[in-house]
């Protein structure tokens, strides 16, 4: 226990550290970029947001397949936490699509092919907790979030081809033309190393949690048993 | 338990270290019953024991959170279609629907247990409860006790070893339970292996030849006709159902 | 050969019992239709204005519908606890599944048919095509096998006529992107080359996601 705790602490040690970088790359190392300015910075923040969600989509797919499979309760809290995760990160993703769309085209909201899988996949993460909020007890729950975790991922690359072959005949703005500078990359790599590292270390605390959730409802089943 | 094997041939079911848990709710405890081909055992608990837990898992409709259950030999884990094969159904729920007529309803579990002779054998069961005359009609606009016929020869249509019982007799009138036990033990001359739950110790007395009491997930009580203590058996009764009060 | 045999027992089932009640596809029928009736006063009397809204307002109203008859699928087993007794059969869970699929791919096509019957009459516009067949076909194909999942999953929740939509429509949207721009191009004249794509992101769908549900089905009924 004790090590794992001190586990715990190191990854946020790592994080707060990685986070200052990126923040010291963001906002005073990489270039403005020329056409768009100073709103492009936003984009360091918006590809680690898009990459955690679909992080958080794959974890639920493999913590699914696993408690399938094994029947653990543990890859059950493994999933829904990645799916928990995975909600907020896209929601932020698509506030940050948002903030980003107005100054770049004047519209807070734009239909490009990834933000409009990025809203997909939201609904879908909507539909994973739906069915475990509904189910008539845990385990139900924990089954039927498995397989809506599975068939939703599954769908995503359906999606994203079919949201890229919608665009494409509607061609809407690229994001940038020029393309990146080594700096940009270097700081974007920055970026993404942070938020996957904050988003493990939240993983692994929310998963504990519920396991602890379950253990002192384990135990007061078993109190109220003896009396 | 663990000669299962040797007496495989004479065991009808049997359940090995049966639990089974509903989140945090242990509903079984290590449930392990053998009953032998021909016997009639009574399965007695109050309500919430598990007993109709336990009998849907005998008829691999629920599984087991953990252990093992043998049908005729067959574990249910490896071949449950098989094990289906030879188990009929009674529950205080007729599993018939009520916008088919008789006909329809049986034709389908007919097609479903692949049945030879389809229309000779929904002709042979439905005779036998009686209800030939209804044959064509909904299963919606019959009495409840008309229905609990059909459910019945639903249950023997594909000839089961084995039948299942939930509480067959809630509800029903002394008439049709008359027919219940003509039908689903006369058959052929061959006597059925059967497994009913009640919470009327009397009445599972009169009826049975072996003996179980089903307690808080745990078998509690079990002991054969021959060799029962009605007295040890109702105190015992007694005891697990004042505690459910 | 006992798999195929046993789910079209199930369809048969089914089938028999829609025959005679006629509940489900009755409502769902005029429930399409007057969505098409409303579309009238949206989209006014423009010849052009209909063509341009036309594919949107039918894929539209067939996820509405499908939700509305997905919904009702597995209503039918619950009464006298039927579902307990299909699965006491001797027949594994997926057969169940399949014939459910099949059933339910049946009544939608048959609403569909004569929601694009009327739409034709009401409107002047042939949208009974044979690639726009084809279209609802593969479509509505894919609308059963993810909704018939879906619907089981939905049916043993507490609030089931709420969670299907929520599950079904996220998942179906890419059908329903590739129907909606694929009618387009039917009804815009173009030749049957020009719909491939969408034919095949239809077809990909359908083969992704038939064969997913179709292997976790069984969790979906299981206790």
């Amino acid at each position: 226990m004790k090590g794992k705790e001190s586990f715990k602490t190191a990854g946020l040690v790592v994080a707060l550290l990685l986070f200052m970088w990126a923040l010291y790359m963001i906002f005073i190392f990489v270039p403005t970029e020329a056409t768009m300015g100073i709103s492009q910075r936003i984009f360091y923040f918006h590809v680690p947001l898009a990459w955690l969600g679909l992080l958080g989509y794959t974890l639920v797919f493999f913590g699914s397949i696993m408690y399938l499979w094994k029947r653990r309760s543990g890859w059950d809290n493994f999933s829904s936490s990645a799916a928990e995760l995975g909600f907020i990160f896209t929601t932020l993703f698509l506030i940050s699509g948002s903030l980003w769309a107005k100054p770049a085209w004047g519209v807070w909201w734009t239909w490009t092919p990834r933000l409009t899988t990025a809203l997909i996949l939201w609904f879908i993460y909507i539909a994973y907790l739906t069915v475990r909020f509904y189910a008539s007890e845990k385990q139900q729950g924990a089954r039927f979030g498995a397989v809506v975790g599975i068939v939703g991922f599954v769908d995503v690359p359906i999606i994203a081809i079919s949201t890229s072959l919608w665009r494409s005949e509607h061609p809407g703005a690229l994001v940038f033309q020029g393309g990146l500078t080594p700096e940009m990359t270097f700081g974007l790599m920055v970026s993404i190393a942070a938020f996957t590292v904050l988003f493990v270390y939240f993983l692994a605390i929310r998963t504990s949690l519920k396991q602890q959730e379950m253990e002192v409802e384990r135990l007061r089943e078993l109190v109220e048993q003896d009396q | 338990m663990g000669n299962g094997s040797a007496i495989a041939t004479e065991t009808a079911l049997e359940t090995r270290l049966v639990s089974k848990r509903f989140g945090n709710r242990l509903v079984l405890r290590d449930v392990s019953v053998s009953i032998r081909k021909g016997e009639l055992a009574v399965l007695f608990g109050p309500n919430g024991a598990g007993k109709t837990t336990l009998l849907r898992i005998l008829a691999t409709i629920m599984n087991p959170t953990s252990g093992n259950v043998l049908v005729t030999g067959m574990n249910i884990k490896e071949d449950a279609e098989d094990a289906r094969r030879k188990i009929g159904v009674v529950s205080h729920q007729t599993f018939l629907y009520n916008d088919l007529t008789i006909r329809e309803n049986l034709e389908f579990y007919a097609r479903m247990f692949d049945v030879p002779h389809r229309r000779e054998r929904i002709g042979e069961v439905v005779e036998m409860v009686g209800m030939t005359p209804r044959l064509n009609d909904r299963i919606g606009t019959l009495s409840r006790g008309m229905q609990q016929r059909v459910a019945i020869a639903r249950a023997i249509l594909h000839k089961p070893e084995i039948l299942l019982l939930d509480e067959p007799e809630t509800g029903l009138d002394l008439k049709i339970i008359s027919v219940l036990w003509k039908t689903l033990l006369g058959e052929g001359g061959e006597k059925r292996t059967v497994v009913f739950t009640t919470h009327d110790l009397e009445r599972g007395i009169e009826l049975g030849d072996r003996f179980l009491v089903l307690s808080r997930g745990a078998i509690i009580y079990d002991s054969s006709k021959e060799q029962m203590d009605v007295t040890h058996l109702r105190e015992t009764y007694d005891r697990c159902s004042g505690v459910s009060v | 050969m006992s798999f195929l045999s046993k789910s079209l027992a199930v369809a048969r089932k089914e089938t028999i019992a829609e025959l005679r009640t006629r509940e489900m596809v009755f409502a769902v029928l005029v429930f399409t239709i007057l969505v098409i009736v409303i579309f009238n006063f949206t989209a006014g009397v423009d010849q052009e204005v209909i063509r341009a809204a036309a594919p949107g307002l039918l894929w539209a109203t067939f996820s509405f519908s499908g939700t509305l008859s997905l919904n009702r699928t597995f209503v039918r087993e619950k009464e006298n606890g039927c579902l307990e007794g299909l699965m006491s059969c001797p027949a594994s869970r997926e057969v169940i599944y399949v014939g459910k699929v099949l059933s339910n791919l049946l009544f939608m096509l048959v609403i569909e048919i004569i929601a694009l019957l009327v739409f034709t009459l009401l409107f002047n516009i042939y949208v009974l095509s044979p690639p726009l067949l084809v279209i609802t076909v593969l479509a509505t194909f894919g609308f059963a096998t993810v909704g018939t999942l879906f619907s089981g999953l939905s049916a043993n929740t507490k609030a089931r006529e709420m969670v299907l939509p929520i599950l079904f429509l996220p998942i179906v949207l890419p059908v329903i992107i590739a129907a909606v721009r694929g009618s387009e191009q039917v009804l815009a004249g173009k030749s049957w080359a020009g719909l491939s794509p969408w034919f095949q992101l239809i077809l990909a769908f359908d083969a992704v996601l038939s064969v997913v549900s179709f292997l976790v089905f069984p969790y979906v009924i299981e206790e």
